[in-house]
């Protein structure tokens, strides 16, 4: 399918926004998975 | 999620917001806090962490199962004016998107409860997404005016998680909350049904104001509507709770049935002038909240 360059850029956009919002609860299942493993062995 | 916000309506690449909305985040608060004060209610409490946990996957679970609903019934949503604005109907997202978030995120709350909690909770909330996603929304919604009755089950769950999760064990008091949660759906979507009778007309849903007419329907109201109160003062006619859950809800319950009486008495037809159809979908809300905080409030100052 062919895009307009606006469309190309709104694309981008949402792909960045959403590879970010991806990395920030990857990071924060990170914790919360090494929290748990710390809750578990008290 | 409005639709200027989106100034190039592809789905070729949904924004993180569209992924948001497909988990229905309204209804979620009171999925959240509905588990919670099962949580909290237990009689055994359990570290921080691990109820946090407990909550979150239950909220991850109730995302994935709006997820799913959403991807099933995108053609029905895009009928109906208070729904046509979402991901799919309004064309920012691939439905195969919506399905393998749906069924990734459930699959994923299912093994983090079973992995941080235990797998009698773990067990529950799988059977709570596949009631929501095959019984209620794939089987049920779009073949018998009794859909919400059934459907209402799967919202009941939550405090028998959030209990569950807690104890390792299903016991009297959050199975007497699942009733009251279940007896307590019918009348607060009937109620809203009543108002919004034609959006479901036009989307060929069988709601039973178009099925069966407003008269049944306000019978049916008053009818569920009964056992509902029975199954909130329950508790405490058992010895379950004390006096502080047990007066409150017997307040509440009092005031619920009153307004249920009202909408079950009335003979209004225009949907612009059911007042108190409105009243009693809107104090439906807060009595849940009301009734779920009264337990832990009780458990606590107890």
């Amino acid at each position: 399918m062919n895009y307009t360059p606006d469309e190309q850029d709104e694309i981008r956009r949402r792909q960045k926004s959403r590879a970010l919002v991806t990395a920030l609860i990857l990071g924060a299942f990170v914790i919360l998975f090494y929290a748990i493993s710390i809750a578990k062995m008290l | 999620m409005a639709s200027k916000a989106y100034p190039v309506a592809t789905a070729a690449a949904a924004d993180w917001r569209d992924f948001l909305a497909l988990t229905k985040p309204r209804v979620l608060t009171l999925v959240v806090f509905t588990g919670l004060c099962g949580l909290l209610a237990a009689p055994q409490s359990i570290h921080p962490v691990l109820g946090f946990t407990a909550v979150l996957c239950i909220a991850l679970g109730a995302g994935a199962a709006g997820a799913l609903n959403q991807w099933y019934e995108a053609d029905l949503d895009a009928m109906m004016a208070r729904t046509a604005n979402r991901p799919l109907p309004a064309g920012r997202m691939e439905r195969q998107s919506a399905l393998h978030f749906g069924v990734g995120l459930g699959i994923f709350s299912v093994l983090l409860m079973g992995l941080a909690l235990n797998l009698l909770a773990a067990a529950i909330l799988a059977v709570s997404i596949l009631f929501y996603v095959v019984v209620y929304t794939v089987w049920l919604k779009r073949r018998t005016p009794q859909n919400i009755v059934i459907g209402g089950a799967a919202g009941a769950f939550p405090a028998l998680i959030g209990w569950a999760a807690a104890t390792g064990r299903v016991e009297t008091l959050p199975v007497l909350l699942f009733a009251l949660v279940f007896l307590w759906t019918p009348p607060h979507f009937w109620a809203l049904a009543l108002f919004i009778n034609s959006d479901y007309a036009r989307a060929g849903v069988p709601m039973l104001p178009a099925v069966a007419g407003q008269r049944a329907t306000r019978i049916q109201i008053l009818l569920y509507t009964v056992p509902m109160v029975a199954a909130a003062v329950a508790p405490w006619a058992m010895g379950l709770t004390g006096a502080i859950y047990g007066i409150g809800a017997s307040l509440l319950s009092a005031v619920f049935l009153l307004l249920a009486a009202q909408v079950g008495f009335s003979r209004e037809t225009d949907p612009a002038r059911m007042k108190a159809e409105r009243r009693l979908f809107g104090f439906s809300i807060l009595y849940l909240f009301l009734i779920f905080g009264l337990v832990v409030a009780d458990k606590v100052l107890a």
